[in-house]
C-alpha cells in the first residue's frame, strides 16, 4: 500500500491510500480523516472519507496549499499506528430482490447494458460463476457489509462485503449510465453495493429495492429526525431478503412513521476478522438476534 | 412583503453562497454557479453579499412585486424590463408595488442573477437557502420556482437607484472560452500524447450542462496507459475505486467527453479525473452557453494562486466602487 497525494485544483487535496480496495485501505483512510478532523486545522472546510481514499477541501487564503499538504503528511504516521478497531452499529436492511420496479427500469435501459439478453442479476450471477440467480442473491445477503463511503448524492452508502478477496462479487458498471434509477434501489458496481438514496441517474447494476427510507430532507421520518442522512462510514449492514408481501407491509409502516430499523451496537476488529471471517461475521449477525 | 412568480422562465432557482460542510454525506455546496455575480447583484441593492437571489438559466422569469423594492440583474446579459420598459444590467433600479419585471432575450453568458432588496427569505435548510434539486433541499420546498409561487422578502433599509458596476468589473467568458486547469488527481492514467491533445484541442460545450456539471465534446479521445485494473475499480481503463471528487474536477468517462463538476457536484464516483479547473475560473463555467468553443489551459499551482488573488482584488474593487 503506497499513499499518493495530489492537489485537486487550488482548494482540494486528494489522498489515495491504495489503488485497490481493501478493508486495510478503508481503515487507514478513515483513521487519517478522523485525525484531520481532530487536528482542527484552520482553513479546512470539508473532510470527506471514501473507500480507499479521502479528500480535504481547504481555503488557500487561510492556509497555503503546500502547508496544508505538509499537515496531512504529518498526520499519516499517526494512522499507521492506529488500531484498526471500531465500536459501531449493525443494521438490518430488508431487500426485495428481483422486484418489479428495478426490473421495469433495467428493461428500459437495456441498450446501455453489457448484455441485453437477461436482467442485471442474470448477468451478475453468470460472470461471477454462480449456477443460479438464487445462489448469487444468497451470496449477496449472507455475509454483512461495511459502509465504506457515503456520497455520490444525498447520503448514498457504498458498501463493501465482509468476505475474503476470493469471495468478493465483482461486476462492471453499465456501459453508459442510466438516466433513471428508482429510489432505494440496491445497486452494484465494481466490488461495491450501494443503496440509491434518491431517484436519479446511475451506473450500478440493479438487484432489488429496500422499503426503508435512508434520506429525508424534511426530517419527518422518526429515525431521521436528528439528521436527514441515515448512514455514516463504519456502519455495518446485514441485508435480509423479503418478498412482495413483506415489502408492502414494511413500506406501509415506514409511510405511517411506525418503522424503526433494527440496530445493535457491535465492535469490529479488523485483525480478528482477518483471522476468522466466518466466526466474526456470525458474531456480528448474532447481535441482531439479541434483545 | 413578497414577489409573485408569474412565469418562472426556463429554469429559475433560489441560490445564495451555498451550504459548505456536508460534502462528506453527498450534499454539495450548491449556491450560485457564478458567485461573483451573486455578490455583485446583492451589493447593488444594499444586501449582504450572501443574500438569496434568483438564478435564471438562459431565460428570465416574470415577477410581480407586492411592494416597492430595488432590483439588480448581473451575470449573463438578460436585460430586465419594468412594465415593459428596458433597464440596464449590472445596475440597480426601482420597482414600485404592482409593477411587473420581465426580461428580454439572452444576449451574452448563460445565467442571470436577480437580487431584490431585502433578499429572498424562504426557509434555510442546513444554514442555506440554496436549491439542491436532487436532494430536494432549500429553494421553494426543495424545487425550482414555479408559476404562482409567492417568494417572501427580508427587511431592507432601502437602496438607491442607479448604482452600477463599471464594465471593467463585469466578468464573462470570451470566445473561445479559456478554462485554466491544474493537472493532477488521476492525470497519470492517461498517455503523454493524450495529455497534450487535451490541452491542444478545441472543445465545445455540450447541451448536457446543468448545475451538477458541464460536458464538452469535439476533442480527440484520450488514450490510457497500459495497466492492470486494480481490484474493485471495474474493467474500463477510465474506472477507479470510487473516491471523492473535487469541485471543478474534470472526469472523462471512457476517455471521450470531459465533464467538469460544478456547484451541485456528485461528491464521488468511479471515474478517473485528470485535474481540476482552478477556483478563479469556476464562475466562468456558469456562464457558458451550449456550443461555446472552449480551450483548456494548463497552469501550475503558483499560477492558480495568482489568478485567485487577481480575482479577489477584482471583488475588492467592486466593493469599494459600490461602498
Amino acid at each position: 500500500m503506497k499513499t499518493r497525494y495530489s492537489f485537486g485544483g487550488d482548494e482540494h487535496i486528494f489522498v489515495e491510500m491504495d489503488e485497490e480496495m481493501s478493508l486495510d485501505a478503508f481503515f487507514k483512510s478513515l483513521s487519517i480523516s478522523n485525525a484531520v478532523r481532530a487536528a482542527n486545522i484552520d482553513g479546512v472546510t470539508e473532510i470527506c472519507p471514501a473507500n480507499a481514499s479521502f479528500q480535504v477541501k481547504f481555503d488557500p487564503d487561510r492556509i497555503k496549499p503546500d502547508d496544508m499538504m505538509a499537515e496531512l503528511k504529518a498526520l499519516e504516521s499517526h494512522a499507521e499506528t492506529a488500531e484498526k478497531r471500531l465500536t459501531t452499529r449493525i443494521v438490518e436492511f430488508p431487500v426485495y430482490y428481483q422486484d418489479p420496479w428495478t426490473h421495469e427500469t433495467l428493461m428500459r435501459f437495456r441498450d446501455r447494458h453489457q448484455d441485453s439478453s437477461g436482467s442485471d442479476l442474470d448477468y451478475a450471477a453468470r460472470i461471477n460463476g454462480f449456477d443460479t440467480v438464487e445462489d448469487f442473491i444468497k451470496a449477496h445477503h449472507s455475509a454483512p457489509w461495511f459502509v465504506s463511503m457515503v456520497g455520490f448524492v444525498s447520503g448514498l452508502p457504498f458498501l463493501y462485503q465482509l468476505v475474503e478477496r476470493e469471495k468478493q462479487l465483482e461486476v462492471p458498471k453499465y456501459v453508459r449510465p442510466r438516466t433513471d434509477t428508482p429510489k432505494q434501489t440496491v445497486g452494484y458496481g465494481g466490488c461495491f453495493s450501494c443503496i440509491y438514496s434518491v431517484r436519479g441517474a446511475g451506473g450500478y447494476q440493479m438487484f432489488g429495492i429496500t422499503p426503508v427510507t435512508i434520506f429525508d430532507p424534511k426530517q419527518e421520518t422518526s429515525y431521521l429526525k436528528d439528521f436527514m442522512v441515515f448512514f455514516k462510514p463504519g456502519d455495518i449492514v446485514k441485508f435480509s431478503p423479503i418478498g412482495r408481501e413483506e415489502y408492502d407491509h414494511i413500506l406501509g409502516e415506514v409511510e405511517a412513521n411506525r418503522y424503526t430499523p433494527k440496530i445493535r451496537e457491535v465492535d469490529f476488529d479488523l485483525a480478528a476478522f482477518e483471522a476468522d471471517p466466518e466466526g466474526t461475521n456470525a458474531k456480528l449477525m448474532g447481535a441482531l438476534n439479541v434483545g | 412583503m413578497s414577489v409573485k412568480v408569474v412565469n418562472p422562465g426556463l429554469f429559475t432557482t433560489i441560490q445564495d453562497l451555498g451550504r459548505p460542510g456536508y460534502f462528506h454525506l453527498g450534499i454539495p455546496i450548491s449556491g450560485g454557479m457564478d458567485r461573483y455575480a451573486v455578490r455583485a447583484a446583492n451589493l447593488l441593492v444594499g444586501n449582504d453579499e450572501g443574500a438569496a437571489v434568483l438564478e435564471s438559466a438562459f431565460m428570465g422569469p416574470t415577477l410581480e412585486f407586492e411592494s416597492d423594492a430595488t432590483v439588480a440583474v448581473t451575470g449573463g446579459e438578460i436585460p430586465p424590463k419594468v412594465d415593459g420598459e428596458e433597464r440596464d444590467c449590472w445596475t440597480a433600479f426601482k420597482v414600485k408595488a404592482g409593477q411587473v419585471v420581465s426580461f428580454d432575450y439572452l444576449r451574452r453568458g448563460a445565467r442571470a442573477y436577480i437580487a431584490i432588496s431585502g433578499g429572498i427569505a424562504t426557509p434555510k435548510y442546513l444554514d442555506s437557502r440554496s436549491t439542491y434539486l436532487i436532494g430536494a433541499l432549500g429553494g421553494v420546498e426543495g424545487r425550482a420556482v414555479g408559476v404562482g409561487d409567492m417568494l417572501p422578502l427580508g427587511e431592507s433599509a432601502g437602496a438607491p437607484e442607479g448604482r452600477t458596476v463599471p464594465e471593467k468589473l463585469r466578468r464573462l467568458p470570451g470566445s473561445p472560452a479559456e478554462l485554466r486547469v491544474l493537472p493532477g488527481l488521476y492525470w497519470r492514467l492517461i498517455t503523454e500524447e493524450a495529455g497534450r491533445n487535451f490541452f491542444e484541442d478545441e472543445w465545445k460545450v455540450a447541451p448536457e450542462a446543468d448545475r451538477m456539471g458541464v460536458r464538452f465534446r469535439g476533442g480527440r479521445p484520450l488514450s490510457f496507459k497500459e495497466r492492470e485494473q486494480p481490484f474493485g475499480a471495474g474493467s474500463d481503463p477510465s474506472n477507479i475505486v470510487d473516491g471523492c471528487y473535487s469541485y471543478g474536477s474534470v472526469q472523462v468517462p471512457g476517455g471521450t467527453e470531459p465533464i467538469i463538476l460544478h456547484r451541485d457536484a456528485v461528491s464521488g464516483g468511479g471515474y478517473f479525473t485528470l485535474g481540476a479547473v482552478i477556483s478563479a475560473d469556476m464562475d466562468l463555467i456558469g456562464q457558458l452557453q451550449p456550443h461555446t468553443p472552449t480551450r483548456f489551459v494548463s497552469v501550475t499551482m503558483d499560477e492558480a494562486l495568482t489568478a485567485r488573488a487577481d480575482r479577489a482584488r477584482l471583488y475588492q474593487e467592486l466593493k469599494s466602487e459600490l461602498a
